[in-house]
């Protein structure tokens, strides 16, 4: 005997849900609803039946239904990946957050920063407790720098992995700038995870110590849906260096060098605002159209973008076209699915000529922008002779004309960029339980660009006497990677208890060939090819279990076995375990009904991470390698030139890299939720740092090499907080804070566990000096100076510094470590507060402890006014703080380490919603971006990434109007 | 897995172990050895070196050696404000200064790849025979050679050093300190022994040693042996003075200004041994390209009179004392080694940092001695005359003078005067015996090298480097100059090193 089931579904917002399986459970019996949500099962067994109903991005509903005859069965479907915020993303597979053994933190769309980001660094900024990221300068498009928690590594990379769509990717910046973040389109992502801990981070070993930024796109959505968005803005420059005009500069120069004629002879008589000349105000505008369905039983998304937005530095421009497509067909009635992504990218870059940022605050500001020369193309150029002949030749050394530097540089490059994966998830039809997982993917690149320069300019005279520059490069890279698991889930109801296992095979291969030319403009004197091939590959071996004892407590175990062809056979390989454990405190009975804690949870993880990511393209530090010189490089012997032939400098058994995390992590919701966050302690400890040391004398072939010396430590709190501030119908506001303090010092840096070993980084302009340096005991890239003397009213006094081993000699015996580039506390604080179809949100950032090097500041001196090689050069302000005129090396001296905290509001934001009109949902809205920053630094800009400030790229403040359109 | 297993694909790089499958390889490692005297890597000026520094041309032995020999003497003064710099002239360093830390870096680089060639030789010796076998085992002989040069300069400038040879493989071993005057007999006993095995005189190719580049270099250490062992040898410094000058192959040039000109490659008369250079193929900011464009500033002509259009750097000139001592006229019209550029320089100097006070010495130039320009306007064709006969004599006249065995005073006497005649174009700055004493030969010996990285050993050797007998601009970082301590008379060993090696001691009073 036997009936029918007819009936409709219905998603969450009572809309019908086309295509959804519905299945009788256990009995070989489905079908798919209509395009009306209608369905009907025939031919089912009378009796007590479960009728399942499942649609991809939404929960699996479960239905007891009494079969006799014709009965009607109605679903609603919950979202699933709607709610993303409830569902984490962890390698090689999924977890409902709640379940989350590891320090996690997500943002998804909704909560990125709004207006005018073009990159996604740009919308989380701020967002993340323990995460750190910097833009290295204010060209649109351009890159930043991303430290969680602190870096783990002395010269390997302290960037973090960056996952998208399950597809580990190359995150080397390529040639022309633009790092891996920029190529994808903010729009395009529906969330972002950051894996903090090494519970989190271990599936991905070898590569996880700097933590791991997973990526997920949007997906296809089940009924047709278009939408457009566009934001148009207008960039300005904040602030300009405050630098003399030109009668400042006449009046300094003429009361410095008074009576010097040779000097003050070389004024001139304009004055000319060279930032003013050399800025703009840059329009942009972002385009993004996407459409998103279910064809038949596909669902897709397909997006198209545009961004083509000038900088406010003149020529620059960046210009970004994507598409995105992702399809998630399933078949063999859901048992297999399939995901497949395909990326695209074409990004023109100007990046023009930014050493005249720079050449903007020294240009003489008596001089004209053109004096009528004909030699060097009518733009005011130094010339020799005291400057009274305008077409001699040139200074070479003297700064050059900023607005010829930009009119004559064509410095433009082209990135290509492609990254797809199709990943099979094939459910066991005999065993539902288990699922094979297969994901393969390409990451293939192309840049090509150019970098050149008119002749009868004065900055490329050298080395061939104005012949201008070609210079072309070009560069290819072909990742390839294939993943395979296993993951078996099992609910052991006898024991209360549920099992959730994977073990997997990982390999990949990163390739990168590269040409460059140079040479003047005629090509007479062509500069040997830079041409490299270079490749590594990384094979691994991974398994997680997870274990779960009612509901309640949580184990997970994760290990992974790496090996990467960079090291040498018998040190290639390492082990990275880790383990976890979490406590649902709120599900215990003494809290189970408390309305006040809604939410808490208890981690606790400990693993180890490894890192062999040696930048540079390094791949093959171990092997003993000759290398033969260019044709710029050879030697005469007798009559024939000869192509040298060098042995390079190696460490044969150089290996991994260790980090071991500890962490202990609360997981907390107060009053129904209204008030939720986390709170983490950590302490990473790496050893075996690679680290680019210095060998000792005689026993290698480089003076410096790449080996396995020094320990490290980061220690650290991080506190999120998220609060409904006001919940009511037409009236919320959301408030969301987070505060994080990081600890960093180095415990051990050589091999024989000196102390006082120290290793000077951080070069810095004009001389042969450094700033910086790596010291048992302090945090990474200190600053290492002389400690300045003042007199009683507070002037440095010049070249006096504090004789520090009391040896009678001020000598580079004297230098000291004092302060460090990156932040100690970091804030972020984000609002949106919506009343009715208004919105306002706005979003900023504190950054207490972090101290930069003054570098223009350092370069500024009245002696800097006027230079022996025959030109004046204007100065900042900064010079009139010092009024050094003869001192021998100021610029390392701890006056310049300038405290650089600093609080920046990133981002306000006005939006309005447009009353639905039919199915168009349009909003429109209205923003800042770089409002304002409060900052007791003196430099034009707090925030420098590793804390060098040397006339970077400024930050443009952004307007922006933006209008969205849903259909 | 087998992936794992990657070899190199771009062409530039082979491994260790097929590189000499090739026979060329042997003469392209020949000239690396040769090629660390002047360059800094794999790429023309930058871009693959083997000692990292912020700025690769101070990784260059020239530039190394210059400016520890003359930048920490009155020969020379620098402008840049570079503080390892100003330590230098103003005898304040420490084990921390950058220029000592990269000499003695480059020195040990330049060791460790003669080691290997040595040991590349000796392992695959045996599968060659004949007219290779005779040519690989030549290349041996001057990898020697330049070791024991190198040596030489270690010895001389820091003492006490690291000792390795080609018994040391690379790796991750701290090598043994060896007294500075065992190190003497190590330089001796391989000079002497690689002069037997060296081409005759003037037989080898162009820019390579012969005999009588290790016979100059003997000479030169036993007059300084005193120095280096506390016993005098200047008998033997004498007799390796006659060596050269009795090989019948030398002769003074006829004209001092062309020796440091782009065309000096075609000087074999005076020149020894040069290190070569060309603006095309072999390219540097640490070889003669730094000592002509570091010297150039002011109201000189970087073009046409020292055809470097691309621009001097303002960097280095003469002290006051320098010029007043040794050049009673420094006009160059009668001693014609005053090659000095004056107009708009003050004699004096009261601002190291100020270029235009203080002479420029205009001696070394990219320009032929007919008048044209160097190839190319940043890169010099201007070889360095790594040793020329006139050291010779004045090694002999010196060894002789302090009572050095088998001394004819009067062939010292005739030798100095050549120079004389030289210089003076003719017999009117000759001197006679009563003359010829120490002071004047140490004045002689200024005149004749200034820029030509001998002045800080030849000031060591008369006691004048540090102490107050000699007084410069600046000398103790005092503008009128004071007495500096004697511990300065031998560098450290670099802060970097010490730290690394337990089995270095540093020297007295650092």
């Amino acid at each position: 005997q036997s009936g029918t089931i007819t009936g409709k579904v219905v998603d969450e917002n009572n809309l019908p849900l086309p295509a959804a399986t519905v299945v009788v459970k256990g009995k070989s019996i489905s079908t798919s609803t209509d395009a009306n949500g209608f369905y009907k099962l025939s031919n089912v067994p009378a009796g007590a039946q479960t009728v399942v109903i499942s649609f991809i991005g939404y929960k699996n509903q479960e239905n007891p239904v009494n079969v006799s005859g014709a009965v009607s069965l109605n679903g609603q479907l919950e979202p699933s990946t709607l709610a993303l915020n409830e569902v984490a993303v962890i390698g090689y597979g999924t977890v409902r957050k709640s379940d989350a053994t590891g320090a996690i933190s997500v943002v998804t769309a909704k909560d990125f920063n709004r207006g005018a980001v073009n990159t996604i660094q740009d919308a989380i900024v701020g967002k993340l407790p323990g995460v750190v990221i910097t833009s290295t300068s204010g060209a649109p498009g351009n890159t930043s720098t991303i430290r969680i928690r602190g870096g783990a590594s002395l010269n390997a990379s302290n960037d973090p992995l960056i996952v998208i769509d399950n597809v580990p990717i190359d995150n080397t910046a390529l040639g022309g700038s633009a790092n891996i973040l920029n190529t994808i389109n903010p729009n395009d992502v529906e969330n972002i995870t950051v894996l903090k801990d090494a519970s989190a981070t271990a599936i991905y070993g070898a590569r996880a110590s700097n933590g791991v930024l997973l990526i997920t796109t949007k997906r296809g959505s089940k009924e047709l849906k278009l939408n457009y968005n566009v934001t148009t803005s207008l960039s300005v420059l904040p602030k300009q260096v405050d630098v003399y005009t030109g009668d400042e500069f006449r009046d300094v120069v003429n009361k410095v060098y008074a009576g010097n004629t040779a000097v003050t002879n070389l004024l001139g008589t304009a004055s000319t605002d060279w930032q003013k000349e050399i800025y703009q105000k840059a329009f942009g505008q972002d385009h993004n159209l996407s459409v998103s369905g279910t064809a038949k039983n596909l669902p897709y998304r397909v997006a198209l973008g545009y961004n083509n937005s000038d900088g406010i530095l003149k020529t620059y421009n960046f210009q970004r076209t994507t598409l995105a497509i992702g399809l998630d067909p399933s078949l063999l009635n859901n048992h297999l699915n399939i995901h497949v992504n395909v990326k695209g990218l074409y990004n023109l870059n100007n990046f023009a000529e930014q050493s005249a940022v720079g050449n903007a605050i020294n240009y003489d500001p008596t001089k004209p922008v053109y004096n009528g020369n004909t030699r060097w193309r009518g733009y005011t150029t130094w010339t020799d002779k005291g400057n009274t002949n305008i077409n001699g030749d040139p200074v070479t050394l003297a700064p050059a004309n900023p607005v010829a530097q930009l009119d004559l540089t064509d410095n433009k490059s082209t990135v290509r960029r492609s990254i797809g994966n199709a990943q099979f998830d094939y459910k066991m039809h005999f065993l539902p339980e288990l699922r094979a997982n297969l994901n393969l993917a390409y990451d293939y690149a192309k840049v090509f660009g150019h970098n050149n320069a008119r002749d009868s300019t004065q900055w490329v005279y050298i080395p061939v006497v104005a012949g201008g520059r070609l210079s072309n490069y070009e560069e290819s890279r072909k990742n390839q990677l294939v993943d395979f698991y296993f993951n078996y889930v099992k609910d052991l109801k006898a024991v209360d208890s549920r099992l959730d296992a994977t073990a997997g095979y990982s390999w990949s291969h990163f390739y990168r060939e590269g040409h460059g030319t140079s040479s003047d403009i005629k090509m007479t004197a062509p500069q040997p090819p830079n041409d490299y091939i270079t490749e590594y590959y990384l094979i691994s071996f991974f398994g997680r279990l997870n274990y779960t004892f009612k509901d309640k407590y949580q184990l997970t175990f994760t290990v992974r076995d790496d090996a990467t062809s960079r090291f040498a056979k018998d040190k290639r390989w390492g082990l990275f375990p880790a383990g976890a454990f979490t406590w649902r405190i709120k599900d215990e009975d003494f809290l189970k009904n408390s309305n006040t804690v809604s939410d808490l949870k208890l981690r606790v993880s400990y693993g180890v991470t490894g890192q062999q990511d040696l930048n540079n393209g390094n791949n093959y530090p171990y092997l003993a390698k000759f290398t033969v010189s260019d044709q710029t490089s050879r030697y005469q012997l007798g009559d024939t030139f000869y192509n040298t032939l060098r042995p390079d400098g190696y460490d044969a058994n150089i290996k991994w890299e260790t980090t071991t995390t500890t962490n202990i992590g609360l997981d907390y919701g107060f009053l129904n939720n209204r008030l939720t966050g986390t709170i983490d302690y950590y302490f990473r400890k790496t050893k075996d740092l690679l680290s680019i040391v210095n060998a000792a004398a005689g026993t290698n072939f480089a003076a410096t090499v790449l080996t396995n010396v020094g320990n490290m430590e980061n220690r650290g709190l991080e506190l999120g907080l998220n609060a409904v501030v006001i919940s009511k119908k037409d009236f919320s506001w959301n408030l969301s804070y987070n505060i994080s303090y990081n600890k960093n010092k180095i415990t051990r840096l050589s091999l024989n566990a000196n102390d006082n070993t120290i290793i000077q980084v951080g070069g810095i302009s004009g001389t042969f000096n450094t700033i910086q340096a790596q010291k048992v005991g302090s945090p990474l890239n200190s600053f290492y100076v002389y400690q300045q003397i003042y007199d009683s009213n507070g002037k440095p006094i010049e070249d006096a510094y504090v004789d520090r081993n009391n040896d009678n000699v001020i000598n580079s015996s004297d230098l000291y470590i004092y302060k460090k580039p990156d932040p100690t506390v970091q804030m972020g604080i984000n609002s949106r507060l919506a009343y009715k179809d208004w919105d306002f949100a706005f979003s900023g950032r504190l950054s207490l402890g972090n101290y930069n090097y003054n570098n223009v500041a350092s370069g500024s001196t009245y002696r800097g006014l006027y230079s022996s090689l025959g030109y004046i050069a204007n100065q900042t302000k900064a010079a009139e703080e010092t009024q050094f005129t003869t001192a021998l090396k100021t610029n390392m001296s701890d006056f310049y380490i300038q405290k650089a905290s600093y609080f920046r509001m990133d981002n306000v934001n006005l939006g309005y919603n447009v009353p639905k009109f039919n199915k168009l949902k349009l909003r429109v809205s209205a923003g800042v971006q770089n409002v304002f920053v409060i900052t007791k630094y003196k430099g034009l800009d707090p925030e420098i990434s590793g804390g060098l400030d040397n006339n970077f790229f400024p930050r443009a403040r952004i307007y922006q109007l933006g209008l969205n359109c849903t259909f | 897995l087998k992936d794992l297993d990657v070899k190199p694909k771009d062409p530039k790089i082979t491994t260790s172990a097929t590189v000499f499958d090739k026979p060329e390889a042997y003469k392209q490692f020949l000239a690396k050895l040769y090629s660390t005297l002047s360059l800094t890597g794999q790429k023309g000026e930058a871009g693959a070196p083997e000692i990292s520094a912020p700025d690769e041309g101070t990784t260059a032995f020239i530039r190394g050696w210059w400016n520890a020999q003359e930048v920490t003497t009155d020969e020379c003064i620098n402008a840049w404000g570079d503080g390892g710099l100003v330590e230098y002239h103003g005898h304040i360093w420490s084990d921390n200064n950058d220029y000592i830390k990269l000499m003695y870096q480059r020195l040990f680089i330049n060791i460790s790849y003669c080691n290997e060639m040595i040991r590349a030789v000796n392992d695959n010796v045996g599968g060659l025979s004949g007219a290779q076998k005779t040519e690989i085992d030549a290349y041996q002989a001057e990898a020697r050679f330049l070791r024991a040069y190198y040596y030489f300069c270690a010895m001389d400038l820091y003492g006490n050093v690291p000792f390795v040879t080609e018994a040391d493989k690379p790796g991750a071993f701290l090598p043994k300190q060896i007294k500075r005057a065992d190190l003497f007999k190590y330089v001796e006993s391989e000079l002497k022994a690689v002069a037997d095995l060296l081409p005759q005189p003037g037989a080898n190719e162009y820019a390579r040693a012969d005999r009588a580049a290790a016979w100059t270099l003997l000479s030169r250490i036993y007059l300084n042996a005193q120095v280096y062992t506390g016993t005098a040898m200047y008998g033997d410094c004498i007799k390796y003075a006659n060596e050269v000058i009795g090989a019948g192959k030398y002769s003074l040039h006829g004209k001092y200004p062309e020796l440091f000109l782009a065309d000096n490659d075609k000087i074999k008369d005076e020149i020894i041994m040069p290190i070569a250079s060309s603006g095309a193929s072999s390219r540097s900011y640490g070889d003669v390209t730094f000592i002509i464009h570091a010297g150039v500033g002011g109201s000189e002509d970087a073009a046409n009179t020292f055809g470097i259009a691309s621009g001097g750097w303002g960097g280095n000139r003469l002290t006051t004392a320098f010029v007043n001592t040794q050049f009673a006229d420094p006009s160059g019209n009668t001693d014609k080694r005053a090659i000095f550029h004056t107009a708009g320089q003050t004699l004096t100097i009261t601002h190291p940092t100020v270029f235009t006070e203080g002479y420029l010495s205009a001696k070394w130039k990219n320009i032929t001695s007919t008048g044209a320009q160097g190839g190319n306007s940043t890169f010099v064709e201007t070889d360095f005359p790594l040793f020329r006969l006139a050291e010779v004599y004045l090694n002999y006249a010196e060894a002789t003078v302090r009572g050095g065995a088998g001394g004819d005073a009067g062939k010292a006497l005739q030798y100095v005067n050549a120079l004389r005649t030289r210089a003076y174009e003719g017999a009117s700055g000759n001197i006679n015996s009563g003359q010829l004493n120490l002071d004047f030969l140490l004045q002689e010996r200024g005149r004749e090298f200034y820029w030509e990285f001998q002045r800080r050993t030849d000031l060591i050797r008369f006691g004048k480097f540090t102490g107050g007998s000699l007084l410069w601009d600046f000398k103790g970082n005092v503008m009128a100059g004071v007495s500096t301590d004697a511990h300065f008379n031998i560098f450290p060993i670099p802060a970097s090193d010490m730290l690394l090696n337990n089995n270095l001691t540093q020297n007295p009073g650092y």
